[in-house]
């Protein structure tokens, strides 16, 4: 039985998912929609945790956790596009580094 | 099921309100321009009394204990709706002014009320993590209401992608308590973790909660998105966003570490004190070299923070009960602050630097005179209730065995106390720049008379503060 999935695969998995997601949102200086999408990764990656431990764990309220998850990372893409396409309007770039009108 | 109404009927009596004016702002928008307005405040009014009415001093769980409604929930909800109220009330001129005073500003702000309302009632972490959303999705929308305001969008991207990160950090600590524990319920992991031996794991999933905690409270070192916010938005949302919010912040950190993770306060307690002391610091130290008020407010709301997450670590149910009287208080002193700058501002004159302030002393006295009572209270000099409730905080971090925690607060309040003095003397002895020499009149009087109110309260709990605080401690012990 050794080449069966271990919990500890699948929460690596879920793990390199999530230091991705956090890279993508602090290294990346060019691209607003990067961070948009490392955001649903990490989402991704939660879900993924859930899922596993429900799975290894023999109940359920994991699995439900993702609908709910899975539903508000929906909503969350939704509010932050229509945000980047107001940002594209007003500067005309989508670069992180325009992000910083405010100082102090 | 009657029993299942009477306990939703709170947050139901939102929902139906936000959806009603929702579709209803559409067809009488155009016609009856004040008409959703009126309606939202006395939805908001109606809640408030329902609560009252049915105020709880036992806890009823609902939907298998995933939603409670005590007397915490009660008094917070009770103090969210007052701070909704007046910061609708207080809103709506700049609104109208800056033609950003639509239908949907109001629902999104009653939206955001129900997600802190769920929050406030949350014995879950689904509920827990629907509730925050609900709040957070409607207040990325509220600011970036103002579409034609590069600062606006500009700071609602960035509370958009710091809140969504917080979120993710606090999701991901959440599943790995999960996982140690089997369970998502607040109750059960309690006692699991009450009588079990405490994992790795479970630490991990600790630090990655502290961590989102701390971005959604806006404590140090995960600070940096709040002077933007505060200073990007409209400032009749900023208003909005400084005061309910916080006390929801307070709900969310309440719920989760004290009735869900209170068993590893060995564990978390630390993390708390390098944030309450970062806190303390950053918001202190940095507000010193601010120019713009609303830069420095929200520099002083992070050292606020810091006080509140004293009263957490204190590890007792009176400090619970002080950081709870903290937050209330300091929402209403920020509705307070923030107001006044509303009130000075003009049509293309945002009134939001330091110096706009000068010589107001003698502008307008009544409106001067607010803001000495809410700098002095902010700064906690008595008799004003803001040294109250430093005072009760204090005294449970004391009384925890943490005396040098508190005598570290007290040195940095005295440094705080420098930049609320520092406006205080442009107030009544700086001559107002030419430009703005010109009364500074109420725009109108809902305004004029909200302040004066706030103003009393502030003076008169300062004053009087056994009831309140009696209160709390009550409604922490059920």
């Amino acid at each position: 039985m050794s080449e069966m999935i271990q919990l500890s695969d699948v929460l690596l998995f879920g793990a390199v998912l999530f230091v991705l997601s956090l890279a993508g949102i602090f290294l990346n200086r060019k691209n607003l929609i990067i961070i948009l999408m490392s955001i649903e990764l990490m989402l991704l990656a939660v879900n993924t945790n859930l899922v596993a431990f429900s799975s290894f764990q023999g109940n359920m309220h994991g699995q439900v956790f993702v609908f709910f998850i899975l539903t508000v990372a929906a909503a969350e893409a939704a509010i932050g596009l229509a945000l980047l396409v107001l940002l594209f309007r007003n500067k005309h770039s989508i670069n992180v580094d325009d992000l910083s009108e405010m100082k102090g | 099921m009657d029993m299942m109404l009477q306990v939703l009927a709170p947050e139901l009596l939102i929902l139906i309100a936000a959806m009603t004016l929702l579709v209803g702002d559409t067809f009488w928008g155009h016609r009856h321009k004040a008409l959703t307005f009126q309606l939202t405040l006395a939805s908001i009014v109606v809640t408030a009394l329902v609560i009252l009415a049915s105020f709880s001093t036992t806890s009823v769980q609902l939907f298998n204990g995933a939603f409670i409604r005590d007397g915490v929930a009660d008094v917070l909800k009770l103090s969210m709706l007052f701070m909704t109220f007046f910061a609708f009330l207080f809103a709506r001129d700049y609104l109208v002014q800056r033609n950003i005073e639509r239908g949907e500003y109001y629902v999104l702000g009653l939206l955001s009320l129900l997600g802190m309302m769920v929050l406030a009632s949350s014995y879950d972490m689904v509920t827990l993590f629907m509730g925050l959303e609900i709040m957070s999705l409607a207040l990325y929308a509220m600011i970036a209401m103002q579409k034609d305001s590069g600062f606006a969008i500009e700071s609602a991207m960035k509370y958009f992608v710091l809140g969504a990160m917080a979120t993710g950090l606090l999701l991901y600590g959440m599943t790995l308590v999960y996982g140690n524990v089997g369970s998502l319920q607040f109750a059960t992991i309690y006692q699991t973790l009450a009588t079990t031996e405490q994992s790795l794991v479970l630490s991990l999933g600790l630090v990655f909660i502290l961590v989102g905690l701390a971005f959604k409270f806006g404590a140090a070192p995960f600070h940096n998105w709040v002077p933007d916010v505060y200073h990007g938005s409209p400032t009749g949302i900023t208003l909005f966003l400084s005061a309910a919010p916080k006390i929801a912040a307070f709900a969310l950190m309440f719920r989760l570490l004290i009735e869900g993770l209170e068993a590893a306060l060995m564990q978390w307690q630390s993390i708390l004190i390098i944030l309450a002391v970062l806190s303390l610091v950053v918001g202190n130290v940095i507000a010193i070299a601010q120019t713009n008020l609303k830069r420095m407010l929200a520099y002083s709301t992070i050292s606020h923070m810091g006080f509140i997450i004293l009263g957490f670590l204190t590890g007792n149910v009176g400090g619970y009960a002080a950081a709870m009287y903290y937050v209330v208080i300091y929402a209403l002193m920020s509705l307070g602050g923030f107001a006044v700058i509303l009130a000075l501002s003009r049509k293309g004159f945002e009134a939001d630097n330091i110096v706009d302030l000068a010589g107001l002393g003698k502008r307008n006295p009544v409106l001067a005179l607010v803001m000495l009572v809410i700098l002095l209270s902010m700064a906690g000099i008595p008799p004003f209730v803001g040294f109250y409730a430093k005072l009760v905080v204090l005294t449970e971090v004391v009384e925890a065995g943490l005396t040098w925690l508190a005598v570290f607060a007290v040195v940095m309040s005295v440094v705080g106390a420098y930049y609320y003095l520092r406006v205080i003397k442009v107030m009544y002895f700086d001559q107002p720049a030419a430009q703005n020499a010109h009364d500074a009149d109420f725009a109108n009087a809902s305004l004029r008379y909200g302040l004066i109110l706030v103003a009393t309260l502030v003076l008169m709990l300062g004053i009087l503060p056994d009831g309140l605080l009696t209160l709390f401690n009550d409604v922490m012990m059920y």
